[in-house]
């Protein structure tokens, strides 16, 4: 097959071919990342010191909502089904996703469905004010009127992520190269399927929960409306059913990407290959019977808190094993410390501290005095950031020069590694002190002894704004002008799309089947 | 490029993905009823079940338990909305009779829904109402006002570390939507 | 400058607070174990985790970096081959088994004891509404509205000019919930609009109040003092300004408060009856409608009447403002129907009310020339 293919808008427009569309995602995903980016910045300007200095209190809500469902829905997850795209057809020796078409659409909705999003800013009332967690009657008889956009926005967004989880599954299961059995499989494919389940359960969940919000603020439901019979709690039972394995879908892609790049540094196997995908899977499992440990101080009886405290604490097992196996993994490897390596390694330390304070959120009796405080703030950044942030930006520094055959330059990629690591402990870190020392989280102003920690939060948040840019500006360098990348560009690396295909890799890729022994 | 024959075999695979999809949406619709039972076994949020028969019930009266009354107007709703008394205290198996006043303060018809909650909930399960205003809606004309009237009885085997419970009302203003008929969760 | 001089002293401090290692350093780095039973127990709990899990980084951690320094490949040239064992996945299974369970039994035996709000000796009924709280105390018949009592000033800062902050700058209200020691006092959490949420860390007690329910949370408070907390629950625009405060008493000064509040009540009812009954004359209640509407209204509607387009409607040349009397008072004392906004009715007095409304109609440019006395709210209430 020829490698030739259209250009222009043209290319991209109807496009089908995986590489195309996993680039197009990488990129919307890095712009939403900058547009989520620059919100958090306009929060953490406002958090510098005590006292309302730049926005108002409504606006300041319009903005912590808008940066949740933005990095959530915008950055984290469409970058994980652009290296999905990239990387799953390369890994198992196909020529492209299942169903290229289907794959086309998935991308061209979420650009629409996030100018719609990102159009209520300017409507009448503003945007969504009502927090990520959209929770009833808030989103719903007090909510503006631009709620409606927001809704068709998230209905978009999760029939975009339901085509791209059911190519995912298809690709996985009938489109393997002979020999390329399930258990041979990478790890970043084996999470990416067990990903591709979750969302499938999940995404409609939360397009039903939206649909009720919906019929409730129009057509005269009470689904959450105490008034006709609903209960607002509810509410949060339905969105957590959804949010919980939600925050695995973010991670699991993140967990796969460090099992590939931690071996190949270590120049070592992954130690515990089958348990690291029966960890995967437990955690998946898990995470559908721990929903209301988010729920905690809406007073559910004793007996479900116990069982909610339970069950989330023995998501600590299966978590610990992928960490005991990856420290293993370099144990007695010779190691090297390469941009992609180095932002690897800090996954595991920092995701490791997230982990830790997610088991102190899932003690019920001390979580009453986390709950809700800038300590669960703390928790989930340093999950997702130092997670799934880190996880996709080793996987491009990994993957990069094989999917442009340009190298980017170890120096600045080293800098940019030492500056998110200053700045993201420096950002997140003292939000642990100020949400101990009873800091809730969701507000504009504060007292003054939580003043410091809040200094010290924005000026890392800056930081950390400026250290994308370095980036960007890093990554269009290695494009642009980076040094030709070998077939083979780490000595330490396995796997297809290392060793049968050369770098950069052409349009089109195994139109015959390669051999897997 | 996926030719006819790997799309047949894609086929199959497909349709049990999108039977899982819709079936995960109707799931998300069907957690309301779901949750409904689930409250009515545990007694979530304390609310309570629907009307009893008062037939046969077997008098403790040894014990004595405190039963508190709690009124809440909600937002947007003018009446005012009280019981005669704030407390009683009964023995479980008694059948107990209250009195509620509401007056409609403003210069319009307004419907009012009434929406009990009990605490602790697990009570919810022990507490049986006979006859409450609860179970339907008021309408209240202008400066209309009218006593109402709560018949309940507790059940003798409420757990005996419950010596207090309470029993509150929430009224809402439902004039927007009242023909839209109240779900049976009251 | 003073922004280098804050520089300079955050970054010392932020060298102080890794050096302490963020454990046994400044109190307020750290949950507070504030004074009851159960906050102590759960901050107990709390230091017990963090230990734990002090001890499992510094194995975990220590294992990795002996990696990063005798397993580079400048000292350790041959990667080792072995990629698994059994015995090894085993044993890190069971361990953080036996950790968890270690951990989960004390919660458990907590959780049980913070949940059991049986044999309490008094009931306070706790309401959240925008954007302040309600409490009604059962065996007392005393109830009352507890807002922010921070002025304006302080928060609002646009100009950039800096502001003077009170020691308990937006942890301070201006009604406390006084409570007696020594007392087991059950609180009934609910809520009039959206879902807020109870917290007050010292005594460890977080409960969300959500309309249409109530909820059920207890505390014991051995020690006098002066206890603040904040709304946990996201609640619209003021979220982050209506605070709590309790005040802790001895039980004879509890009664004592007691007997002040009815005498307070049955004051109040009095000057409100004396108010009703005098003819106030428009230069009064425009001065007292202005300092009710900068201190109740204009949060939404702004200082100006101008509100914010979309959210919050204008006042200013609005048909409310300027239309019939009757409707106007309606919204105000009742609420509207759309239920954006709360009922002042029983917020403010009567006085304030024929007040406010008075202002509103006559203020930035609304000339209706309407007055509206205390006896027309009186009047308006009582349904006639």
């Amino acid at each position: 097959m020829s490698d030739h293919h259209p250009t222009g808008i043209k290319r991209w427009l109807f496009t089908t071919n995986h590489k195309d569309i996993g680039t197009m995602y990488l990129w919307f995903s890095f712009v939403m990342f900058l547009t989520g980016g620059a919100m958090a910045m306009v929060i953490r300007a406002e958090l510098y010191q005590p006292g309302l200095q730049f926005v108002e209190p409504a606006f300041f809500n319009q903005m912590t909502t808008m940066h949740g469902l933005i990095m959530v829905f915008g950055a984290v997850m469409p970058s994980m089904v652009g290296l999905a795209n990239w990387l799953i057809p390369m890994q198992i020796g196909a020529p492209d996703m299942a169903l290229p078409r289907m794959n086309n659409w998935s991308f061209w909705i979420l650009p629409f469905a996030f100018t719609m999003l990102l159009s209520s800013l300017f409507m009448e009332g503003g945007a969504p004010n009502f927090g990520w967690t959209f929770y009833a009657p808030l989103s719903t008889t007090y909510a503006p009127p631009s709620t409606d956009f927001f809704i068709f926005g998230v209905h978009m967004m999760g029939i975009s992520s339901i085509m791209g989880a059911i190519n995912v599954i298809v690709t996985v299961f009938n489109m393997r190269a002979p020999g390329m059995t399930l258990m041979k499989m990478p790890l970043f494919v084996w999470t990416w399927l067990i990903t591709a389940f979750l969302l499938i359960m999940v995404m409609p969940v939360l397009a039903g929960a939206v649909t009720m919000m919906l019929t409730d603020r129009h057509f005269g439901t009470s689904f959450f409306d105490a008034a006709g019979g609903g209960d607002p709690v509810m509410f949060q039972h339905i969105f957590w059913f959804f949010g919980h394995p939600e925050v695995y879908i973010m991670i699991l892609p993140a967990f796969g990407v460090v099992s590939e790049i931690i071996p190949a540094f270590s120049r070592k196997k992954l130690f515990g290959y089958s348990s690291m995908v029966y960890a995967t899977a437990s955690i998946a499992l898990l995470s559908f019977i721990v929903w209301a440990h988010h729920m905690f101080a809406t007073g559910m009886p004793v007996a479900g808190e116990l069982f909610f405290m339970i069950a989330t604490m023995l998501i600590a097992v299966p978590t610990g094993v992928k960490i005991f196996n990856w420290v293993a993994t370099m144990w007695q490897g010779s190691l090297t410390f390469e941009t992609p390596m180095l932002f690897s390694i800090s996954f595991v330390i920092l995701f490791t501290i997230g982990g830790f304070s997610g088991v102190m959120l899932a003690m019920a009796p001390v979580d009453f005095q986390y709950h809700d405080t800038y300590f669960v703030v703390a928790h989930f950044h340093y999950v997702l950031f130092p997670g799934a942030i880190f996880g996709t930006t080793a996987a491009v520094y990994f993957w990069l020069p094989k999917w442009t055959g340009k190298m980017y330059n170890e120096t600045l990629g080293k800098i940019h590694f030492w500056m998110s690591m200053v700045f993201v402990n420096l950002t997140f870190f003292p939000m642990h002190f100020s949400g101990l020392a009873g800091m809730p989280r969701r507000i504009p102003d504060y007292n003054m002894m939580f003043a410091e920690f809040n200094m010290w939060a924005s000026i890392g948040a800056f930081g950390l704004g400026l250290t994308q840019i370095f980036f960007l500006v890093t990554i269009i360098m290695a494009i642009r002008n980076g040094k030709k990348a070998e077939d083979k560009q780490w000595d330490g690396a396995t796997g297809l799309e290392w060793d049968a295909l050369p770098s950069p890799v052409p349009y089109h890729t195994f139109a015959t089947p390669p051999k897997v022994d | 490029m996926a030719d006819n024959s790997e799309k047949e075999t894609n086929k199959p695979l497909l349709i049990r993905l999108v039977a899982i999809i819709g079936g995960m949406f109707l799931f998300a619709y069907a957690l309301v009823p779901l949750y409904n039972v689930f409250c009515d076994i545990t007694g979530i949020n304390g609310k309570t079940r629907g009307q009893a028969l008062y037939q046969n019930v077997e008098i403790d009266k040894q014990r004595v338990v405190t039963v508190e009354f709690l009124t809440n107007v909600n937002r947007g709703m003018p009446w005012e909305f009280r019981s005669l008394v704030k407390s009683i205290k009964v023995h479980p198996g008694e059948l107990n009779e209250v009195q509620f006043y509401a007056k409609n303060r403003s210069k319009q018809d307004i419907v009012g829904q009434t929406i009990p909650s009990v605490s602790p909930g697990e009570a919810a399960l022990y507490l049986n109402k006979t006859e409450c205003f609860c179970f339907d809606q008021q309408r209240l004309k202008a400066g209309e006002e009218v006593d109402m009237v709560v018949k309940f009885y507790l059940d003798a085997d409420l757990p005996k570390d419950i010596n207090r419970l309470t029993l509150s009302y929430q009224l809402f203003n439902v004039s927007d939507s009242f023909k839209f008929e109240v779900a049976t969760s009251k | 400058m003073a922004f280098q001089r804050k520089l300079v002293a955050g970054l010392i401090s932020l060298l102080g607070i890794m050096l302490s290692s963020g454990l046994h350093a400044a109190a307020d780095m750290n949950m507070r174990p504030g004074v009851t039973e159960t906050s102590i127990a759960a901050y107990d709990l709390h230091m017990m985790v963090i230990w734990v899990m002090v001890w499992v980084s510094v194995a975990v951690f220590g294992a990795m970096i002996y990696s990063f320094i005798f397993h580079r490949k400048s000292k350790h040239p041959v990667p080792a081959t072995f990629s698994h064992s059994t015995k090894v996945e085993f044993i890190w299974t069971i361990i953080p088994i036996i950790i968890l369970i270690y951990l989960t039994i004390p919660a458990i035996k907590l959780l049980i004891k913070m949940e059991d709000a049986s044999d309490s000796e008094m009931s306070v009924q706790v309401t959240g509404s925008q954007w302040k709280w309600h409490y009604k105390y059962l065996d007392q018949d005393i109830s009352f509205y507890s807002n922010l009592s921070t002025p304006p000033e302080q928060y609002e800062d646009f100009d950039h000019q800096g502001t003077d902050k009170g020691e308990n700058y937006l942890l301070e209200v201006d009604n406390m919930v006084v409570l007696p020691i020594n007392t087991k006092i059950r609180f009934l959490v609910t809520a009039d609009d959206v879902i807020h949420s109870w917290w007050v860390p010292e005594i460890a007690v977080k409960k969300d109040a959500i309309p249409g329910f109530i909820n059920e949370t207890w505390t014991n408070i051995p020690t006098p003092g002066i206890y603040r907390g904040q709304c946990t629950e996201l609640c619209g625009k003021n979220h982050g300004f209506m605070p709590i405060v309790i005040k802790a008493v001895s039980k004879a000064d509890f009664t004592a408060w007691v007997d002040t509040k009815n005498a307070e009540k049955k004051a109040a009812a009095d000057a409100a009856a004396a108010a009703a009954a005098a003819s106030w004359d428009m230069d009064k209640l425009m001065a007292l409608g202005e300092t009710t509407y900068k201190s109740t209204c204009a949060g939404c509607h702004g200082v100006t009447g101008e509100g914010i387009q979309g959210l919050f409607p204008a006042l200013k040349g609005s048909p409310i403002a300027t239309g019939p009397v009757a409707a106007h008072m309606g919204i105000v004392v009742h609420g509207p129907s759309s239920k954006k906004m709360p009922a002042f009715g029983a917020v403010l007095t009567d006085a304030q009310l024929a007040a406010v409304i008075t202002y509103e109609r006559n203020a930035w440019g609304n000339s209706t020339g309407d007055m509206v006395q205390p006896s027309d709210i009186q009047a308006f209430k009582a349904g006639n």
